[in-house]
């Protein structure tokens, strides 16, 4: 089990630092340095930097210098929680980033909690009444929701919520807890709201599983050892859930680590969409501006938050479901 | 797999062939491969259902300056935001369809410009009517189109869905739209299929230090999350860009996203038949690597590689409708059905004129139609399975 944690453990390292060098070549890509589109940006508000000033940021971040002792000096800045200035917001990152980037986990890990709370009793409920009217809905549901993309989806839900309630489903606080200090009703406030967009993001990927927990649960049920469990006289929904059940879960749990990044990626059009705030329409707006540290930061950021939520969740069904460890190892 | 018929001859568990049906059986073993693929795709019926709507959607992708009645870029501030139309298709018993005209006024409330339909006014629909001058297939001067007016009076125009905010006619843009997002999706398809049989071909082929390198590489992309890698990477490209630097840039973008799916399935086919007779009996008679390769291995899983880049197609729409709503893919005056739905991103206006979000329509439907095909070909790529 340990090797099997030190392997996802070494692969996700090497994750995160795919991720680096690919934030850093966004930073990279537009033509000219920070410390020149920092000056334009200063010129155009009026202020002047110094020659002086303009030499320290270029010392700093070792502009002229080969581009891996950038990547370099980047890096280290990074580790030590310098993110470099926001040119937009004229803050450093991190404080522009702030709440927004808990948010996103939030709304992720909901998204992902209501994949697998949703999927797993509808796939097993598709599975044992196969054909059923109840089947036949989930798969319905289930082929809407991946052709629908997720973005689509809010827009209608959007719509709908506008044109027949009249009210704004949007959001993830109220107009008048929309900046309030954290205290117990913006924590309320917070999880009424959280249940539209979780339920948008998760949607494809509970679709997704249900199809496959569905098929496996099909597999296990016709053989005989479900038959020889049922003629020992367990009761049907203990044969069920002690021996198929347990067994269908290991591909089932397989997949899950791919469902996270998919949401992560969908909560950035759909936070767009719905107006929440999270990094999304941040990230949009510092790529539309250029301002290219805020925007690779973000990049960075996520691409972390996600292969460490992979990690926990690889490391949790491997500690819930032993054959993955003697099947891996 | 084409050189073992056994698996024909000898299904596993197959009951005695009874009288009546060995006429038909006789069919299937001189079948072709190709042949018992198509008999098993048949059987599928969404499948076949879908095929026939995908070939529509190409269909319009190769005729939509034909079907599209009015220049898409035609801007008239007179007819913003007007509400699809109703057609007529009888005129008392006759078959001759028509639209009422219509008359533009200010609400005297809302100062808003409201449209009436004026029944006293009746507008013929012609078939094959004369219109703007285009080029068919880029080539072929004409000025024919399926649907259109006499005259093109102002007063009497047709808007089938309606008009957008600067008053060009939806319909038509959306047959332009369709254009562009459907052969984005397959240039796109097309450079991740080369990308996914070379690289899960070397995978496959070679194994070792190259596979596991390969298949690392897979799982590390598969574990980023790509919408705001793309989304930076798109946001990179100049903004003085031509509109097919732009095309092409969204295509090569969005085509990286799509061959690890293909590389795997590549890697799956070649693993399974490295060991296949008909492939050692090639190397053994002296063939080269290139041509085991191509001449023997790939036409015998070339049916695994179609429904591959079927089931692929989807999500290279999706993430050009994605990234064109957004702002940072294609951008007008392009048409694509991102760049249309653009027009929807405020609730607000989307509340008032709901038509703006029919380029929705088009999204699901496609990527629901190339679902399903792909599924029913990938159940008959193998039709000596099961």
């Amino acid at each position: 089990m340990l090797a099997y944690i030190g392997r996802r453990a070494l692969l996700a390292l090497f994750t995160v630092w795919a991720i680096s060098v690919l934030s850093f070549a966004i930073i990279q890509l537009p033509p000219g340095d920070y410390v020149t589109s920092y000056i334009a940006q200063m010129a155009s508000s009026g202020s002047v930097v110094t020659e002086e000033e303009a030499q320290n940021l270029r010392i700093q971040y070792g502009l002229g210098q080969p581009i891996y002792v950038q990547y370099l000096k980047w890096m280290n800045l990074i580790v030590r929680g310098n993110f470099g200035m926001s040119m937009e917001w004229r803050r450093p990152v991190a404080e522009v980033i702030g709440e927004r980037l808990w948010l996103t986990v939030v709304v992720s890990v909901a998204a992902l909690i209501l994949t697998w709370v949703l999927a797993l009793p509808i796939g097993i409920y598709s599975a044992v009444r196969q054909y059923s009217p109840g089947d036949y809905a989930a798969t319905f549901v289930g082929f809407i929701g991946l052709a629908v993309p997720n973005f689509l989806l809010a827009l209608v839900l959007l719509y709908l919520g506008f044109v027949l309630f009249n009210a704004h489903i949007g959001g993830l606080f109220s107009p008048e807890l929309q900046d309030a200090p954290w205290s117990t009703a913006r924590v309320v406030d917070l999880l009424k709201h959280l249940p539209v967009p979780a339920l948008i993001l998760g949607l494809a990927g509970t679709a997704q599983q249900v199809r496959i927990m569905r098929a496996n649960l099909l597999d296990e049920l016709r053989k005989p050892y479900v038959v020889t469990a049922r003629s020992k006289g367990l009761s049907e929904l203990r044969v069920l859930l002690k021996y198929p059940v347990r067994l269908a879960l290991n591909p089932f749990a397989s997949t899950i680590g791919y469902t996270l990044p998919y949401i992560v990626s969908g909560s950035i059009i759909v936070s767009l969409v719905l107006g929440l705030p999270t990094v999304g329409p941040l990230l949009l707006k510092a790529l539309i501006a250029q301002d290219m540290f805020l925007a690779g930061t973000i990049v960075l950021l996520l691409g972390l938050m996600t292969v460490i939520g992979t990690l926990i969740s690889d490391i949790v069904l491997v500690w819930i479901d032993p054959r993955i460890r003697l099947e891996e190892t | 797999m084409a050189t073992t018929p056994d698996a024909v001859l000898e299904p596993a568990g197959a009951p005695p062939v009874p009288d009546a049906r060995s006429v038909t059986d006789a069919r299937i073993f001189v079948a072709s491969q190709w042949q018992l693929m198509w008999w098993r795709f048949r059987r599928h019926k969404v499948a076949v259902a879908s095929a026939v709507v995908v070939l529509g959607f190409y269909l319009v992708v190769v005729g939509a300056d034909f079907l599209a009645y009015a220049d898409p870029d035609a801007s008239e501030a007179q007819r913003s935001l007007m509400p699809p139309q109703r057609v007529y298709l009888l005129d008392g018993w006759r078959f001759a369809p028509y639209v009422h005209g219509v008359k533009g006024v200010r609400d005297p409330n809302t100062f808003k410009r409201v449209y009436r339909p004026d029944p006293s006014q009746k507008v013929p629909l012609r078939f094959f009517a004369q219109g703007f001058e285009y080029r068919f297939l880029g080539l072929i001067p004409a000025t024919r189109h399926l649907i259109g007016v006499d005259g093109g009076d102002a007063e009497k125009r047709i808007f089938l869905l309606g008009t957008d905010v600067q008053g060009r006619d939806l319909w038509s843009r959306l047959m332009y739209g369709t254009r562009i997002s459907l052969t984005i999706g397959l240039i796109g398809v097309s450079l991740s299929l080369v990308l996914g049989v070379v690289l899960g071909g070397l995978s496959g082929f070679y194994g070792g230090v190259i596979d596991t390198l390969i298949q690392r590489t897979i799982e590390i992309l598969r574990s980023i999350p790509t919408i705001p890698l793309w989304m930076g990477l798109a946001a990179a490209m100049p903004r003085d860009w031509t509109i097919l630097q732009v095309y092409f840039a969204i295509t090569l973008i969005i085509s990286l996203l799509g061959w690890t799916d293909l590389a795997r399935v590549v890697r799956g086919r070649f693993l399974a038949m490295r060991e296949e007779d008909f492939v050692v009996s090639a190397r053994l008679v002296g063939c080269t690597r290139t041509r085991t390769i191509f001449v023997h291995m790939v036409p015998s899983f070339m049916s695994h590689i179609i429904a591959a880049t079927t089931l692929a197609l989807p999500a290279m729409i999706i993430s050009e409708t994605a990234l064109s709503f957004l702002g940072l893919g294609l951008r007008p005056p392009a048409i694509s059905w991102g760049v249309l739905l653009q027009q929807a991103q405020n609730v607000q206006t989307v509340a008032i004129s709901p038509w703006l979000m029919l380029p929705a329509v088009p999204v699901i439907v496609a990527v629901m139609a190339f679902n399903f095909l792909g599924d029913g070909l990938r159940d008959a790529a193998d039709p000596y399975g099961r």
